[in-house]
């Protein structure tokens, strides 16, 4: 082994045995010898990295790709069953916080009991144990039995003693949310210390902005294997673009199941229909009205629905909260975000140009006079900006039977958040074709001169001297 | 040998969680730690009863006789019987948290040990009342038992608890086996008393030798038979080798099986 590294995985492989239905009982093993009926998933296919000494490393990933796996081999809780896992010097982990704690005890000696479960002595918890409590801001509390603690201060003694264990390597699995804004602010700084100090961290995380905050180096796990391993900002960015690809594509899966099932169902009602029609033939020719009078119910009814489902139709982009409704007179046929090259993009920088494509139809012959427009929500629903060409120039426009309409945005001037685009035909009377939450889009922001919902342009004055507004390139922590 | 070490490093844990144990035990009981005295105290009243009065033994003072086999017995028992789910009651720390497994089995046989030590109190003190008196030289003997005990029970426990993990059965079978063993052992008769022909099996039990220690010390106020200690010394190492071995193999997987 390196002496330069603090953890060496050589092609680690792991495997779970699923067994269909388990027999833990010792008859059971004897009598269904058949206790093998069960199903090999492998984990973890052959990972290898080397982690520096001192090193900060993130372990980022969907659900179930194996980094909490991972990060238990680390551990040595379970072995793997190739490969190879070697540790340089002791290994602590803020897996689960507060093991071994008793209810009834105080918390001085629930601090006794959880540190030596890390395997520290009686001499190093002395030594530790003004620290702790410090840390952990129970001084009060501290000889109160721990069954009286909230569960904020149960996590806070648990976490202070996790964290003074001194280890060479420190594992993390998703803990951070510990206590409230403060304590967790401390925590980080606490973490930033142990870190400067020459430990080796590895973090789970779903919070990529924590990788992005503690860690040196992210390593993306992709169904068992390393799929990229670098700089967390530009592996973080990666991780996220492809989970929004993903999401996209299970959109679409989705949509493509529904439209399935409709045309099952169309096929259905057409062969029951027929039924129907056969039926009819016997029946008296009343009936026949009144059934008459049902299907054209049923036609309606169905139209209504097709209106609803159509949003995915008109829009590749549509996200998943899309909701339509209207009367239909005049539709939107087509919309489409646009980046200032034109091309479809949902993920936007300040200062950035967007363009919005919209095509429509009108779906009856009389004239109608209306207006177009658009509207930005911001994901917590602040309403941020409203469009409409009828308060542009404040006359209503004539609708054509095929029209299109662009809006450009030249500058966007939005905060970093996610927002939401509505889309509304209407006229004086009555809303023709409304598209609620059509499209999300996101903003970044690298600029740090504004805060709130958008950039307005300023400048500082200090002394009768004007304050240089500094350059911003990146993200800063 | 570097488990050994380990395990050394990780003594402070044992110690807490032994303290964890024997101070948690009857914290919310209203007669607290004296419990550790009133359950052997009424099981033995109640075979004194039986045997001594109803079913009668022979045995001169048969109470001290009882006591100074039943609470080594009560000790075994225990830490054997309850044992088979020390690491199955702690599976939240397997789960998550490594250290050295053998650590569970180890507090867990060690605080019930301790539980006996505090229980020798009420056998010397049973035995000043009765009026007999002790063999000092005899006394020396009794650490060394003690001892061989431990390591019998530790053995044992290491089986069962790994076992257990394995097949949930296994703490309803040791409830059944320790049931019938304590009948098998000497401890409210004498091996004497066991029909010429079966005595074989007598001294396959490997507490037979432990518990005659003891009575030889206690009761018979003589130092124990070499024979007795070697047979019993003899029958702890087997069991605790084969029990860390066995231990070491099933530990390491503990967490997927829990």
């Amino acid at each position: 082994m390196n002496t330069e590294n603090a953890i060496e995985v050589r092609n680690m492989k792991k495997k779970f045995k699923v067994y269909f239905d388990k027999g833990h009982m010792l008859k059971e093993c004897l009598i269904f010898a058949n206790r093998n009926k069960h199903e090999d998933r492998w984990v973890l296919n052959g990972v290898s990295f080397d982690i520096k000494k001192g090193e900060a490393v993130g372990l980022i990933g969907k659900n179930g790709c194996g980094k909490s796996t991972t990060l238990k081999l680390l551990n040595r809780i379970i072995y793997p069953n190739e490969g190879t896992v070697e540790i340089n010097g002791k290994v602590s982990s803020l897996i689960e916080l507060g093991a071994g704690f008793h209810e009834d005890m105080t918390g001085r000696e629930n601090i006794y009991i959880n540190a030596s479960i890390f395997g520290l002595t009686k001499k190093e918890i002395d030594e530790r144990l003004d620290d702790i409590i410090r840390f952990s801001e129970l001084e009060e509390y501290i000889d109160n039995p721990v069954r009286t603690y909230s569960s904020g201060m149960y996590m806070r003694l648990a976490f202070s003693v996790a964290i003074n264990v001194d280890a060479d390597v420190l594992l993390i699995d998703e803990i951070l949310a510990v206590g409230d804004v403060n304590f967790q602010e401390k925590c980080f700084q606490k973490l930033r210390d142990v870190k400067r100090n020459g430990t080796t961290i590895v973090i789970v995380s779903h919070a990529l902005s924590q990788v992005e905050k503690i860690c040196d180096r992210a390593i993306w796990i992709e169904k068992g294997l390393i799929k990229e391993d670098g700089a967390p900002r530009e592996i973080c960015k990666k991780y996220l673009e492809s989970m929004e690809y993903d999401r996209l594509e299970r959109a679409e899966q989705e949509y493509v199941m529904q439209k399935k099932e409709e045309e099952e169902k169309k096929l259905q009602e057409k062969a029951e229909r027929e039924q129907k029609r056969k039926e009819e033939e016997k029946a008296r020719q009343q009936e026949i009205e009144k059934k008459k009078q049902e299907e054209e119910k049923k036609k309606k009814d169905e139209q209504k629905r097709k209106l609803n489902l159509t949003c995915r139709d008109i829009c590749k982009q549509c996200g998943p909260d899309a909701r339509r409704e209207g009367t239909g007179e005049v539709v939107f046929t087509k919309v489409r975000l646009l980046n200032g090259d034109r091309e479809e993009c949902q993920k936007f920088k300040t200062g950035d140009e967007m363009i919005i494509e919209i095509e429509y139809e009108k779906k009856v012959d009389t004239d109608i006079k209306g207006s177009v427009s658009v509207c930005i929500t911001r994901a917590d629903w602040i309403y941020c900006a409203g469009f409409s060409v009828k308060l542009e120039n404040g006359k209503e426009i004539p609708f054509k039977n095929h029209g299109t309409l662009e809006l450009k945005i030249n500058e966007l001037t939005l905060l970093k958040e996610k927002y939401m685009l509505d889309f509304i035909i209407e006229t004086t009377e009555s809303k023709l074709d409304t598209l609620y939450s059509l499209v999300q889009f996101e903003v970044e922001t690298f600029n740090k001169h504004s805060s709130g919902v958008n950039i307005i342009a300023h400048s500082w004055n200090m002394d009768g001297k004007k304050v240089e507004q500094m350059r911003y390139e990146s993200e800063e922590i | 040998m570097t488990k050994l070490k380990e395990i050394y490093d990780y003594r402070q844990m044992i110690i807490s969680l032994v303290r964890r144990d024997l101070r948690g035990r009857y914290k919310a009981s209203a007669l607290g730690f004296l419990w550790t005295f009133i359950n052997p105290l009424c099981q033995i009243l109640v075979y004194t009863f039986v045997f001594q009065f109803i079913m009668r033994t022979g045995i001169e003072q048969f109470y001290v006789f009882l006591i100074s086999g039943m609470i080594p017995w009560i000790f075994f028992s225990t830490a054997v019987g309850a044992g088979t789910t020390c690491v199955k009651n702690q599976s939240e720390m397997v789960k998550k948290i490594y250290f050295p497994r053998e650590v569970l089995p180890i507090s867990f046989v060690t605080s019930a040990f301790i539980n006996m030590l505090f229980c020798f109190v009420m056998i010397f003190a049973v035995i000043l009342i009765s009026g007999r008196g002790f063999n000092v030289l005899a006394l020396l003997f009794l650490p060394i038992v003690m001892i061989i005990e431990y390591i019998m029970a530790l053995g044992f426990t290491m089986i069962v608890s790994g076992l257990t993990i394995y097949f949930r059965d296994m703490e309803h079978i040791v409830g059944v086996i320790m049931m019938a063993w304590i009948y098998l052992t000497p401890i409210m008769y004498t091996v004497d008393m066991v029909p010429k022909n079966l005595r074989g099996v007598y001294f396959a039990n490997p507490m037979t030798p432990v518990i005659q220690a003891y009575q030889q010390i206690l009761y018979y106020e003589e130092i124990p038979a070499m024979k007795t200690l070697l047979l019993a010394g003899g029958f702890g190492l087997v069991v605790l080798i084969i029990g860390v071995y066995a231990f070491r193999k099933m530990s390491r997987n503990f967490a997927e099986e829990l």
